[in-house]
């Protein structure tokens, strides 16, 4: 049956963001025929409604307004609730990130019905939506139906596949959306995390440390062993035992309550495993843990693994990679 | 000035994976033998960031609110003993077994009750659910702004200053009171209270709410009012075999290593 699905659209340096793109694939399947619309706000947003439509969107709510940068909800709400008494839709879709975590819960009950977040699966099941989603820190998985409409949901990244391939040179209808309504929030001020090269999410190798480092100094072999693996491909990330003592940034925290990342490999150094850390790498195609205690919970989830102390394996680790080839 | 911290009682999050069970016909978390139940972490950095401003503004009472069931008492009292003023229990068979919808409208009712709150303290997430929608629904449903995911938060001239965690660094933002606040683990660790502290705590009032007191049809509360339907719980299968290296030596072991991911054409 088909159904109309509104995807909630993320801009990142003037681009769609891929969970957008993501999450505009998994809208196409939803919709089994319905009408995909997204909304767009922000100086980049009008550039962005073409990309939008390649990637599956039928329809774009579109402002430019800069005004509606960076995020505050209450003209987002605003934005986006007058997207929806357009549109209709039975589903509405967000990123589970900075503006999903907020936007999803106020619009549900802003709307009277309910949201389901961080899920990492969706589907339709019998005619209605079906969203799965991690619970009690990724050591089980809830199923949810939706009692009210429209069902909202948040989704992780990378949870969803991206239309592949594209609908390249697809067009669809623009709507203007108003400017921004008046916040209750003001920002004054804001941080940047330091830049240390390469993003975590997008890195296809990620070193992690953890508690077990033992202290900040364990962070620079870490770091030894991405620059061996190469600047350009690895990336340093942190558990929150080790970022909670101040020995790392938290930008650079990897699960649950950081970031989501899936390289093609993520080694887990001193890192003991626990649900809410794997919750930010499970996704990772192949996991290599180095730890001291054979029973860590790490080595369930890793494909291969050392027994010792990182201290005396990462030297002799840093050296073999930087022999191969 | 009247603070209120949410605090919920929920199975140990440190609970190993080892040893978490669901029922999947009741689609219930067994509760592990012998782990005691616990305040959510991020329900007692709530806390900490209220009872941080209140030491510096005198005259500020802290109410700390739980809905639960008894064991939820245990809950309020840490709060009580890190030195919070009163609780309130709505531990009414009619409120249990809800979703995030009608725990929020539960508090909201419970808050607007208590009449004259400035502010509202809840955790980023309960972390056993981990929804992370009750400060939010609070928020909105008593028209009030919010702050999600707070590293810090100060309290002066009628306004919050809230310092925010975002994916790619922090934001600080202002909002007038009254307000939610919700509050992450980078804030810092909640105070432990001294064994005079927990002795007080023990004398101090913790009344409950009826939904009659409260004004709630008992349809719009607990299970009956959720909207969220809870289909299927489970545990999800556990990756693959890990392949230890061989070797007698780390160095042997690291070489295996290299050698194993380049031969995979991982590295
Ligand atoms: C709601 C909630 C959200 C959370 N979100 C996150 C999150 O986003 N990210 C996250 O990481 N955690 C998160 N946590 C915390 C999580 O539960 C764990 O406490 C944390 O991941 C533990 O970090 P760790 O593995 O570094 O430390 P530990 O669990 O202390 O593990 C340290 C490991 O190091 C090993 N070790 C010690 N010395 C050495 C050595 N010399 N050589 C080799 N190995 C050694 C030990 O054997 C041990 O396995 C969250 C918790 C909750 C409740």
């Amino acid at each position: 049956m088909a159904q109309d699905i509104l995807v909630v659209g993320e801009l990142a340096d003037g681009a769609l963001s891929a969970t957008t793109v993501e999450l505009l694939g998994a809208a196409v399947r939803l919709a089994e025929g319905g009408r995909v619309s997204v909304t767009l706000l922000g100086s980049a947003a009008p550039a962005a409604a073409a990309p939008a439509f390649a990637a599956g969107a039928d329809r774009a709510f579109v402002s430019g307004d800069g005004g509606y940068e960076p995020f505050r909800s209450d003209p987002w709400v605003a934005a986006v609730q007058a997207a929806i008494t357009q549109a209709q839709p039975a589903v509405v879709l967000l990123a589970q990130s900075t503006v999903g975590r907020d936007l999803g819960p106020r619009l549900a009950f802003r709307l009277d019905t309910a949201a389901a977040m961080d899920c990492v699966q969706l589907a339709i099941e019998g005619g209605s939506f079906r969203a799965t989603r991690p619970c009690f820190g990724g050591n089980a998985l809830a199923s949810y139906s939706f009692a009210t409409s429209p069902a909202i949901a948040t989704a992780r990244a990378k949870s969803q596949d991206a239309l592949d391939p594209p609908r390249a040179g697809a067009t669809g209808e623009t709507v203007a959306l108003p400017g921004p309504a008046e916040a209750r929030t003001e920002v004054t001020g804001r941080e940047q995390a330091a830049a240390t090269g390469l993003r975590l999410q997008d890195a296809p190798v990620v070193v992690s440390g953890g508690r077990g480092l033992g202290g900040p100094e364990g962070f620079r072999l870490i770091e030894q062993l991405a620059a061996a693996i190469g600047t350009h491909r690895a990336a340093v990330g942190s558990s929150r035992a080790a970022c909670d003592m101040g020995w790392y940034p938290v930008s650079q925290q990897v699960g649950l309550t950081g970031k989501v990342v899936t390289p093609d490999l993520y080694i887990a150094v001193a890192i003991s495993g626990a649900s809410q850390h794997m919750a930010g790498c499970s996704g990772a195609k192949a996991i290599v843990a180095i730890n001291r205690d054979p029973e860590a919970n790490i080595f369930k989830a890793a494909r291969y693994g050392i027994v010792g102390d990182y201290k005396l394996v990462l030297p002799p680790l840093i050296e073999a990679i930087r022999a191969l080839d | 000035m009247h603070f209120v911290v949410c605090a919920k009682q929920i199975p140990d999050p440190e609970t190993p994976p080892s040893a978490f069970r669901v029922d999947e016909a009741k689609k219930e978390v067994i509760p592990p033998q012998g782990i005691a139940p616990v305040l959510s972490q991020f329900d007692g950095i709530a806390a900490e960031a209220a009872l941080r401003i209140k030491e510096q503004t005198s005259g500020t009472r802290i109410t700390v609110i739980s809905l639960g069931q008894e064991r939820a008492r245990d809950a309020i009292k840490q709060v009580l003993a890190m030195g919070a003023d009163e609780g309130v229990l709505l531990d009414d068979a009619t409120f249990q077994g809800g979703d995030s919808y009608t725990t929020a409208r539960t508090l909201a009712a419970a808050i607007r009750k208590l009449g004259d709150v400035d502010a509202v303290f809840c955790g980023r997430q309960a972390a056993d659910w981990d929804m992370g929608q009750v400060g939010l629904g609070i928020a909105e449903l008593l028209g009030w702004p919010c702050a999600i995911i707070a590293s810090s938060v100060q309290c002066a001239e009628g306004k919050l200053t809230v310092k925010r965690v975002l994916a790619d660094g922090f934001e600080t933002v202002r909002v007038p009171l009254p307000a939610v606040v919700t509050v992450s683990n980078e804030l810092g660790e909640p105070r432990y209270p001294k064994l005079q502290q927990i002795m007080q705590a023990a004398r101090k009032t913790v009344r409950s709410m009826t939904p009659a007191e409260l004004a709630l049809d008992p349809s719009t509360v607990g299970a009956a009012g959720a909207r969220l339907k809870l289909e299927r719980l489970f545990v999800p299968v556990a990756g693959g075999d890990c392949e230890f290296m061989p070797g007698d030596t780390p160095q042997a072991q690291a070489v295996a290593l290299a050698k194993t991911l380049r031969a995979a054409r991982i590295l």
